[in-house]
């Protein structure tokens, strides 16, 4: 018995060290690895890194899947993070591709002239309300003053008598900076609350009675109403030629220009296999059927 | 009233509470596991995720939570066990062992974002261990060390001091005491704290989607070789687990069934605890009785 | 002789067991310090860039109220006032703490001394399994369950302290009281004997004795769950609204420390102010932690009962 208690302690004890060599030396031998790889395997494989915007992100990860499914000989990984996160790493150089929902010169802290843009998708965004306010259209005037606070009760525009809740995208994240440049016209938001993604300001709006906020178009559902402004319906064919005006550019920004082997995947985004398919499947606007162009300024141009 | 009444009044005061605790408990699981359990199939626990059409299962990301906690716990318990066997064998009551108790629990109070940049700045570029596994391990292990270090602790504290006079009595070293009597009179209770911790690195989100990162490759389950970068051993290769895909596919997902892949996935992350907490449970329960001599 | 003197002056096989013991566990201890302090130095030293290299006056950081710092204010100063954040995070905590504490202390005391068997064997593991919820899915129940249900009591949007507090309350449940349930398992089973034999009810048992005996732990439970509610983002990200405004009351919009990181950290740039306020939020929940940490053990030690 006693024999038994001490086998059983000691690889008890001889699991828990080996486990803390192991611990050491994988964190060694794994950074060696990926240097080994990298110095061997360099002719063979090479490695691209996509960070950023999380909105762009299931676009860029489908894509490269298909594109390494024929190109064995890149390895690449996408990664979300937030746009902000994107453009600071590209310009550091610590990942080769930066995804951003914002044109690089519109983020201070960025030295633009460093990067190089290739826009890959366009996205469509549309005020959303609680379907219960009973408000269809508004006008862009309208829009501005429920959102810098002026419009306080949905009776103002025609709807229920009920207070407008205004919800919101996080300071600083693209969705916001394109719908504040497109309807505020440089006025500032009202405080509120706000929410950084898609998934909860669509939840939050179909249960909160009077909510106001902003969505892209692909996560618009029945449970929320999209509002026309100005009559003007919020659809792909309106974003085409600008009539509707909520719209910006998916970014994937490189450090100067890229590899080679990071040119062959920006040119793969920029082909008719993804731009024809898998960008409408996952609800974007391609690149190829805008009929009008923005900088990032916000002057649009045919 | 008399102290009787007082008891008696007192016991159905805890009763009372008790019960709202489990009231809550019971309507917590049973949201979870109702809402899910329909759309957990053979089906959805064996395919591959799908990014924007509907179907898709969670076999990679659920095949990443487990592989996560093992390399995590193998990370962290031989610290946590080294440093709770100085903590309460070796350390002095001094103000130097108070700061390292203070920096510990401090440890577990950190936001997990910050856990997950500083991760993300620290051994995903400094490093150059990129998005990993590995990496996700190490973040991981800052929230799992306070735990474990406080579970283990507690438990060889538990011991009575006879037995560790006992075992010097016998002429064995302290550390000859520590590995042969107070290691398995407090296995049960070291047991429940990795339990307890492993259910914090199931549940964690925030700080993997900076290191393992919210992506996962397609993964080669025939491919044993833990250096290939598709071998689904590799502990270098980028890793989505179970609690990040919920968190995904409820902020950005696209795909139109992510309310059932959420429901399912949250579902099978608490059926798994489950399991890992009565399996854990039972082999505690044998070892304690294997070491200890008892029946 | 010479043998004889050789081994008394060398030392033992079983000295030589402890010194690799010792360094074993000593290493261990070392490695987490190392941990500890990187840790603490990068988050340090990137929240006091905030003061240091973009000049923020500390004050202001502590008591403005407008947090915008992507802009300036009407005298060209950056908006970076944290009052909001901070005054949030410590009602949740607080207030969650203290809804917790008597649940979590009944519960263990139910597991402990009046059901001993039945508790453990249900009770314990189910609570263990609500520690691995994550995060996202209390939000989101949070999100569907708990605000509409404030929302048509009390009116408003249902997002707020009240939310938080809810939420956090379930998730710091488990914490406290498998923590509550340790401490209490640590008296001495002499302590209840003793008492029981003097005559004392179950309740005067367990009032008098158990719960002072235990009480240094028992607030170290309650410090861990407290931790947990203050370092918790995801799941009060959805409840409390993510307004940066001074709570009104418990059911208004507001922030966390917490919530406003996770929501922002992504958007910022690396090395800007608004990213190093970030930081600096990151370093005020830091140090609010440490003081609670002192202040506990503070308490502790003098609520000790000598044995």
């Amino acid at each position: 018995m006693l024999m038994h208690k001490k086998t059983l302690i000691s690889t008890l004890v001889a699991f828990s060290l080996a486990g803390l060599l192991l611990g050491g030396c994988s964190s060694n031998s794994s950074s060696k690895k990926s240097s080994d790889s990298s110095d061997t395997k360099a002719a063979k494989v090479t490695k691209i890194t996509a960070v950023g915007s999380t909105a762009l992100q299931p676009l860029v990860e489908q894509a490269a899947q298909d594109y390494q499914a024929t190109n064995k000989n890149v390895n690449l990984t996408v990664q979300g993070g937030g746009s902000g996160t994107g453009l600071s790493q590209v310009q550091q150089g610590a990942v080769q591709i930066g995804n951003s929902d914002i044109f690089a010169e519109q983020s201070s802290g960025i030295k633009a002239k460093q990067l190089v843009d290739h826009k890959v998708a366009v996205v469509g965004m549309t005020p959303v309300v609680n379907p219960k306010t009973g408000v269809k259209n508004v006008s862009m005037a309208q829009l501005r003053d429920i959102f810098t606070g002026k419009i306080t009760n949905w009776q103002q525009v025609g709807g229920k008598d009920q207070k407008i809740s205004v919800i919101n995208r996080a300071q600083g994240s693209g969705t916001r900076a394109t719908f504040e440049s497109a309807v505020l016209e440089g006025k500032k938001a009202v405080t509120s609350q706000e929410q950084d993604s898609n998934g909860t300001v669509q939840k939050l709006v179909s249960t909160t009675p009077g909510a106001i906020s902003y969505l892209a178009f692909s996560y618009v559902n029945d449970k929320v109403n999209a509002l026309s402004i100005n009559n003007v319906k919020p659809t792909d064919a309106n974003v085409t030629d600008n009539k509707w005006t909520i719209w910006s550019y998916e970014h994937m920004y490189t450090k100067g220009q890229p590899n080679k082997a990071t040119q062959g995947f920006l040119k793969y985004m920029n082909s008719g296999k993804v731009q024809g398919s898998l960008v409408n499947k996952l609800g974007y606007i391609s690149i190829h059927d805008m009929k009008v162009t923005k900088n990032a300024k916000n002057v649009v141009a045919k | 009233m008399t102290p009787n009444q007082t008891d008696r009044l007192a016991t159905r005061f805890i009763q009372f509470l008790v019960l709202i605790v489990v009231l809550i408990l019971l309507f917590l699981l049973g949201d979870i596991i109702i809402s899910g359990l329909p759309h957990i199939s053979w089906h959805f626990l064996t395919s591959p995720a799908s990014s924007f059409s509907a179907g898709g299962g969670i076999r990679d990301q659920l095949f990443n939570s487990l592989y996560l906690l093992v390399l995590t716990l193998i990370i962290s318990f031989p610290l946590a066990l080294g440093s709770a066997i100085y903590l309460s064998e070796y350390a002095g009551d001094n103000w130097f062992t108070s700061l390292i108790r203070t920096a510990i629990e401090v440890l577990s109070s950190l936001p997990s974002v910050v856990v997950g940049l500083f991760g993300y700045l620290l051994f995903v570029i400094e490093f150059h261990l990129g998005f990993s596994i590995l990496s996700g391990a190490i973040a991981l292990t800052f929230f799992n060390l306070p735990l474990l270090i406080r579970s283990i602790e507690g438990s060889l504290h538990a011991v009575p001091n006879s037995q560790r006079e006992a075992g010097i009595a016998l002429g064995l070293s302290n550390w000859r005491t520590i590995r042969g009597i107070l290691l398995p009179m407090a296995l049960p209770g070291i047991l429940t704290g990795i339990i307890l911790s492993a259910g914090r690195i199931f549940g964690e989100a925030a700080a993997l989607i900076y290191t393992a990162g919210q992506s996962a490759p397609i993964l080669d389950y025939t491919n044993w070789n833990p250096t290939a970068s598709s071998s689904f051993l590799n502990p270098m290769r980028p890793a989505e687990t179970l609690a990040v895909h919920i968190w995904k596919v409820n902020t950005e997902g696209v795909t139109p069934d992510a309310v059932s892949i959420s429901a399912g996935s949250s579902a099978v992350l608490i059926i798994i605890i489950l399991l890992f907490n009565f399996g854990a449970r039972a082999i505690g329960n044998r070892m304690y009785k294997k070491m200890t001599g008892g029946k | 002789m010479d043998d004889i003197q050789k081994k008394l002056a060398s030392p033992s096989k079983a000295s030589h067991e402890d010194i690799v013991g010792r360094i074993i566990s000593y290493s261990c201890i070392a490695a987490i310090i190392i941990l500890v302090i990187s840790i603490l130095y990068f988050i340090t030293s990137r929240g006091l860039a905030t003061f240091l290299t973009d000049h923020v006056n500390l004050w202001q950081f502590l008591t403005g109220k407008d947090w915008n710092p992507g802009s300036l204010n009407a005298q060209g100063k950056p908006q970076v006032g944290a009052l909001p954040m901070i005054v949030t995070s410590f009602s949740v905590t607080i207030l969650s703490a203290l809804v917790a504490t008597p649940f979590a202390i009944a519960v263990a005391l139910f597991m402990t001394d009046i059901a001993p068997k039945s508790g453990t064997k249900f009770l314990q593991p189910v609570i263990e399994l609500l520690v691995g919820i994550p995060s996202v899915v209390y939000g989101f129940i949070g999100l569907t369950v708990v605000v509409p249900v404030i929302r048509n009591l009390f009116g408003g949007t249902g997002a707020g302290i009240l939310a938080g507090t809810i939420v956090l309350f379930v998730m710091v449940l488990p914490t406290i009281t498998s923590l509550a349930v340790d401490a209490l398992r640590a008296v001495p089973a002499y302590f209840r004997s003793a008492s029981l034999a003097l005559g004392a009810t179950r309740f005067q048992t367990i009032y008098k004795v158990l719960l002072r005996a235990a009480m240094p732990r028992l607030l170290t439970a309650v410090i861990f769950g407290m931790a947990r509610a203050f370092g918790e983002a995801l799941a009060v990200q959805m409840v409390i609204g993510n307004a940066v405004l001074m709570p009104r009351n418990l059911i208004t919009p507001t922030s966390t420390l917490t919530s406003q990181l996770t929501t922002n950290i992504g958007n910022t740039i690396m090395g800007t102010l608004p990213n190093n306020a970030l930081w600096s939020l990151a370093l005020i929940l830091l140090l609010m932690s440490l003081v609670f940490n002192l202040l506990v053990r503070y308490i502790g030690k003098r609520g000790e009962i000598k044995s």
